[in-house]
């Protein structure tokens, strides 16, 4: 994206110094306005898809089928008091939300969204993005220390206790992912998902290359511990609203509550946009071709409009298929009560692990025949 | 730092009186070790509004509307509990259609009952989605009751000697409906509950009620027929004209939390059959037959099939103000959704009761709480507090 951003510049005529200088702030704000809006449309869709599921309406008051709703409780946190009770310990108690929010602000930087557009390209950003992603759980086990409750405590440390039992099985799933890459380069895990499995008219689909196949067991695993990643039911152990009142948020409000809240929905999205990235192609499109490319090349032959099609495309291909992962979290949401903390310890130990390890041993032996065949 | 040192100490947590999950007020002072309960204390009292003495100073009819309050969520059974008992001191009699439209209708408050039961419970086990497929059958079913009573709750419809009003209308054909439609929403809840692997894993094992523990603390109701107490009033002492319905009371082995729930569940579809059966044997049939049949017939005799005494409503109509049933005292017992409710009378020969005693089934509930919690972690208090099936206002009254 550094490049392309670089070469915008210079056609709009302004010097290549200010945009090396503007290069991180420009791009990021970009994102941070794409996140806002991705956490007010998921939220609404949230409660859209739970009141189908559940024989209701949704909000359906505020602008056309309540588009507006999200925005309008938005105004709402921010308009809020901003309580802090007595004993609270202050620095860390305003600290806390920006410790959760933050680094998920910083991951969505390193997600290939398309081919070009990934603000930065690292080549271990499969690892950067798990290292920050276990940042989060610090901010949350601070919030819920700082805030001198017994629920918020509460809270926090099941949290903690938590984030040990499944991040391991998590890594070991995303190992496998390495194994099949080659790489820890996100955009390079996208494109070694590319080819189909051989040439011809059907099995040249993108759709038999991706990391789903060989690693099934391990899109299971990696599934259930992003749910458990981002505390959603059935693991919100720590914000477990019929034991803990509201747990490690319990006595945050108005714009320190809405960062718990948005940090929870960026986590909700960035960890389906993951889970499309590593085990389901990414950007890419199922089919052996961009559908937009094989349309218009016969009749547009300009091959930068065409360029622009296929990133279009890209783009739609992940939204598409991020949405259709969120679908599923929300339906287990609608379906399932919740864990209890020790349950949740001990299926992440004694069966998650297991089955991640094993997966990592399929995956191995896959790559090596494959490599084998191939030459 | 005013931030208290919790490790190695026990914390004294305070659950309530205001807590998402304690259904209403109840406070539960618990000191806990890490997440494992050590002991809990209940603190009721919260929702105390004096009923039994409140009686002494009211006449019997004043007082009437009051006892449905002793628990909002099953108004029908209170009501019938103090309707027996000044009937059985006063000597009234009863007409069979009446019997029968408090049958049906206290059938129909078991069942929003439970399922007010099942949505509190999938709450507090995290389960959001059966609260919204419940509350829509209840909803059905307090249509039925406001059509009837002209309320949603707390109907005051019950009178001494037999019910205020007769069946609506098209009310019996609509119930009839309603009982045909509902065992396939059971079917539902169960699909989405019964089988769920994390909802077996919650509660199965959880909250083991033993039959002596059950037996120590007088618990009754779905809570030891879940320890496989075969004890049902409706059977073993039938009221009202449950001798003339065949029904079967459900068993469980276990006594643990999921049993509780299977027995509500199976409760909730006998309940049904109960009243599909009870709104075919009713005196008089249908309210529109009935008047037909009695205008054109209008004999008067006592045992008249459509103007005799059991079609009536009440057995005899009573001077509000002169009412004054001898002297006396009795106890009547109801089998309610939450166990035995008992309701004790005594009466000095005036138009005011001397007292009025109410035993109710969630205070033994709740008495029992603390052992069975005791040792377990702090998430089993949910599955364990809610498959009891505690009313707030029933305990403190």
């Amino acid at each position: 994206m550094h490049d392309i951003y670089i070469e915008i510049f210079n056609k709009l005529g302004i010097p290549t110094v200010l945009a090396e200088i503007t290069w991180p702030v420009i791009p990021f704000i970009f994102v941070a306005i794409l996140l806002i809006l991705v956490v007010i449309f998921l939220v609404l869709m949230e409660r859209k898809v739970l009141a189908w599921l559940t024989v209701r309406k949704g909000p359906n008051r505020v602008g056309p089928f309540g588009f507006f709703q999200t925005i309008a409780d938005a105004i709402k946190l921010l308009c809020k008091e901003d309580i802090m009770s007595k004993d609270t310990n202050k620095i860390l108690f305003t600290l806390a939300p920006m410790i959760v929010f933050a680094p998920i602000m910083i991951i969505y930087g390193l997600m290939p969204f398309t081919e070009k557009f990934v603000a930065i390209n690292l080549a271990a950003g499969l690892f950067l993005v798990f290292a920050l992603s276990s940042i989060t759980t610090v901010g949350i086990v601070l919030a819920g220390w700082a805030s001198n409750n017994k629920y918020s405590l509460l809270g926090g440390m099941r949290s903690a206790a938590q984030a040990i039992s499944y991040e391991i099985p998590l890594v070991i799933a995303v190992l496998s992912i390495a194994v099949l890459a080659g790489t820890l380069n996100l955009s390079d895990i996208v494109i070694a998902q590319a080819g189909g499995f051989s040439d011809g008219a059907f099995f040249s689909w993108n759709v038999f290359s991706w990391n789903i196949i060989p690693a099934f067991i391990g899109f299971v695993v990696f599934f259930i511990c992003s749910i458990a990643e981002v505390n959603r039911i059935p693991f919100d152990l720590p914000e477990a609203e019929s034991e803990l009142v509201s747990g490690y948020n319990t006595e945050y409000s108005g714009m320190k509550f809405a960062l718990f809240f948005l940090a929870e929905y960026a986590a909700m999205f960035i960890m389906s946009v993951l889970i499309v990235t590593l085990f389901l192609g990414g950007y890419l499109s199922p089919f052996s071709d961009y559908l937009s490319v094989t349309l218009f090349q016969n009749i547009i032959h300009n091959q930068n409009i065409l360029y622009i099609f296929m990133h279009i495309e890209q783009g739609f291909w992940l939204i598409a298929k991020t949405y259709f992962v969120i679908f599923i979290i929300i339906w287990i949401r609608a379906t399932l009560p919740r864990l209890r903390a020790d349950q949740l310890m001990s299926f992440a130990w004694k069966f998650l692990l297991p089955l991640s390890l094993v997966n990592l041993t399929i995956v191995a032996v896959f790559k090596y025949f494959s490599t084998l065949m191939n030459g | 730092m005013a931030l208290e040192s919790t490790l190695n100490k026990e914390m004294i947590i305070n659950v309530g009186p205001q807590h998402p999950s304690t259904h209403g007020v109840l406070r539960l002072v618990m000191t806990l070790e890490g997440e494992i309960i050590k002991d809990t204390k209940p603190v009721i009292g919260y929702l105390h509004r004096g009923l039994e003495k409140l009686a002494e100073s009211r006449n019997y009819f004043q007082y009437l509307p009051m006892v449905d309050r002793v628990d909002y969520l099953s108004s029908f059974f209170c009501s019938a509990a103090f309707c027996y008992a000044v009937e059985s001191i006063a000597g009234l009699k009863v007409p069979k259609r009446a019997e029968y439209i408090r049958l049906i209708t206290m059938e129909f408050n078991r069942i929003t009952s439970h399922l007010m039961w099942l949505t509190a419970f999938l709450l507090d086990l995290g389960a959001t989605t059966p609260m919204f497929y419940a509350f829509r059958e209840r909803e059905d079913i307090v249509k039925l009751f406001e059509e009837l009573t002209g309320q949603r709750m707390m109907y005051n419809f019950y009178t001494f000697g037999g019910v205020k009003k007769d069946l609506p209308e098209g009310w019996m054909t609509k119930a009839v409906d309603l009982c045909k439609s509902m065992p396939k929403m059971f079917d539902e809840y169960e699909a989405i509950i019964t089988k769920n692997p994390i909802f077996m894993e919650r509660t199965k094992g959880v909250g083991v009620l033993t039959q002596k523990m059950a037996a120590d603390y007088a618990i009754t109701g779905a809570n030891i027929r879940g320890s496989g107490i075969d004890f049902d009033l409706r059977k073993t002492n039938p009221y009202s004209v449950y001798d003339e319905i065949d029904f079967k009371t459900h068993l469980a082995e276990n006594g643990d939390s999921y049993d509780r729930y299977m027995v509500r569940i199976a409760e909730m579809r006998e309940s049904v059959k109960i009243i599909e059966q009870a709104l075919k044997q009713i005196p008089g049939g249908t309210p529109e037959r009935l008047k037909v049949k009695s205008v054109n017939c209008g004999c008067k005799k006592e045992d008249c099939e459509f103007c005799g005494f059991d079609v009536q409503l009440v057995g005899k109509k009573l001077n509000a103000a002169v009412f004054k049933p001898p002297v006396g005292e009795v106890i009547s017992m109801i089998e309610a959704p939450r166990g035995v409710i008992t309701c004790y009378v005594v009466s000095d020969g005036t138009n005011k009761p001397y007292r009025v005693k109410w035993r109710t089934p969630s205070f033994s509930s709740v008495q029992l709480l603390p052992e069975l919690i005791k040792g377990k972690n702090y998430s089993d208090l949910m599955p364990i507090f809610g498959s009891l099936d505690v009313v707030l206002p029933e305990v403190d009254r």
